[in-house]
């Protein structure tokens, strides 16, 4: 039987909803919500703030290998989200690499990547090459055409020798022995600019000690980055990853404990419900807490 | 197209004073930021206007440092004209006639006044850009004011507290540790707070001054 032609408006209708399909069953970012949120704005709601990452990263070649830097601190907006975050991210044993922008997508990209790598090396069973996880991620962050936010600092060293990039939220990279990204970048780069000395002279204490002093230098001054430092150094023969290699103090600290004792909220009911486990449950409670078969008491609150 | 130009900038900080029973206690950070920069590490929020009051502005270090040069010409000019300090509510109400005059292109500055009254009372007053003023037990002003609320409250209030003590006053030594721990917590999670706070303890000997240090990252 012999199919009706669509009408006009029907056509449209079609058409419309198969590519919107279409682009749902590809992938890629959805912006159905695009004009409804712009709308919304308008009216006057506020849009959720991301956690970003404020941030100094930096990185340095030296005469064996990189050095990779970065600060712990995590806003959102003016308030720190996190004291104590990590943003040197793993690629591959050989690979490190440092994430500016919003911590989201720079924990998700560089997990991405990674993955695609340890599956490279699955299949080849070789090392990878530093100019691999460039190559994947520039292409990404290309397609979202810079809606995906990150900027990384990308270094490692593998059998051609020592590497170091940066990689920009809309897909440029650029390939140097001393960079820096994120907010603090301004602040780090200037001591980089003063102390840097070409890579056949710097070793690795050396090193570890520029890096250091650059990530300082955004700590302080850069209101977006603080707590502590992390390295990372690659050479070669091992990766040594340096987590909170130096970490700021407090100059005065707390000295007095302020603590609620019990009863200083108001009780206003209270209702004991006594959970009958079943065997799965049981299990379970006993696996964790290496218990034999005896019922749980509920403790008195 | 253009953004068009503000008049205003917000240098961050914040500002805490607490009022006792017969001493106040007004602390506020020395850090000037612009977005994410630091201007400087060292500029001071407060002026002590006479023995008895000091004045803490959080908000535009411009029109704060503005608003404190007009305050003080006017306390000489009244020492000068009636042969004695101006009383501390006077003072109150002139801040606030002072900031009511600019209704229409606002010092942009939080005040907080405190110290201590004529019966020798401590005082904490409360101010807002445009001169609407209250008298309270606790205030707080500035980007990391609300962060130094709840401590507030719970430890000179004693709201929501069963245990507590209501009618025991907060010793001046106590409330001097709780200024600075409340301080500490909040330049842990503010950016714009930090690097050192001015304590001003306020009481019927005199008024001594502190530099606490803070975290500077």
């Amino acid at each position: 039987m012999e199919a009706k032609p669509l009408s006009v408006d029907e056509k449209a209708v079609h058409d419309e909803t198969a590519s919107f399909l279409q682009d749902r069953l590809e992938g890629g970012f959805d912006f159905g919500l695009a004009n409804r949120n712009a709308l919304l704005v308008s009216q006057g709601m506020k849009l959720p703030k991301f956690t970003k990452t404020g941030t100094t990263i930096a990185g340095l070649v030296f005469d064996k290998g990189v050095v990779l830097g970065a600060d712990t601190r995590a806003t959102a907006g003016p308030i720190v989200a996190q004291k104590n975050c990590e943003k040197i991210h793993y690629i591959a044993p050989n690979i490190y690499c440092c994430g500016a922008g919003t911590a989201a997508d720079t924990e998700n990209v560089t997990e991405m990547i990674s993955s695609q790598l340890t599956l490279m090396r699955l299949n080849t069973n070789t090392q990878s090459r530093v100019v691999m996880a460039l190559t994947r991620l520039k292409r990404y962050l290309f397609r979202y055409m810079g809606y995906v936010s990150a900027a990384l600092v990308l270094g490692g060293v593998d059998s051609t020798g020592p590497h170091l990039h940066t990689v920009w939220p809309h897909g440029s990279t650029t390939t140097l022995p001393y960079v820096t990204m994120g907010s603090g970048s301004l602040a780090a780069m200037a001591v980089f600019e003063k102390n840097y000395t070409r890579k056949e002279n710097i070793n690795e204490e050396q090193a570890m000690e520029l890096v250091k002093q650059a990530i300082l230098s955004g700590i302080h001054n850069d209101l977006g980055s603080g707590s502590n430092v992390d390295l990372c150094v690659i050479t070669k023969e091992k990766t040594d990853f340096h987590r909170n290699i130096f970490k700021t103090q407090i100059p005065h600290k707390k000295d007095y404990r302020y603590e609620f004792k019990r009863g200083d909220t108001q009780i206003l009911k209270r209702d004991v419900v006594q959970f009958e486990a079943d065997d799965y449950d049981k299990q379970a409670w006993n696996v964790a807490f290496k218990q034999t078969g005896k019922k749980q008491q509920s403790s008195k609150p | 197209m253009s953004r068009g130009w503000m008049p205003y900038q917000n240098n961050g900080g914040t500002s805490i004073a607490l009022a006792g029973k017969d001493y106040a206690i007004i602390a506020a950070d020395r850090r000037l930021s612009v977005g994410y920069s630091i201007q400087t590490r060292e500029s001071s929020k407060i002026t002590k206007l006479t023995d008895k009051a000091v004045l803490a502005s959080c908000g535009m270090q411009a029109d704060r440092h503005t608003l404190h040069s007009v305050l003080t010409s006017r306390m000489q000019m009244y020492q000068l004209e009636h042969g004695k300090e101006m009383s501390t509510h006077a003072v109150s109400e002139m801040l606030s006639r002072t900031l009511y005059y600019r209704r229409f292109f606002v010092y942009y500055t939080f005040n907080i006044l405190a110290g201590i009254d004529n019966k020798g009372e401590g005082f904490v007053y409360s101010y807002d850009a445009v001169g609407s003023f209250e008298a309270q037990k606790h205030a707080v002003n500035g980007d990391g004011g609300v962060l130094a609320v709840p401590m507030l409250d719970n430890f000179v209030m004693k709201k929501h507290r069963q245990l507590e003590d209501k009618t025991k006053e907060m010793t001046k030594d106590e409330a001097l540790r709780l200024i600075k721990n409340t301080l500490n917590a909040v330049v842990e999670r503010e950016i714009t707070t930090g690097d050192a706070a001015d304590i001003y303890v306020i009481t019927k000997e005199g008024t001594t001054h502190e530099i606490f240090q803070l975290r500077k990252d």
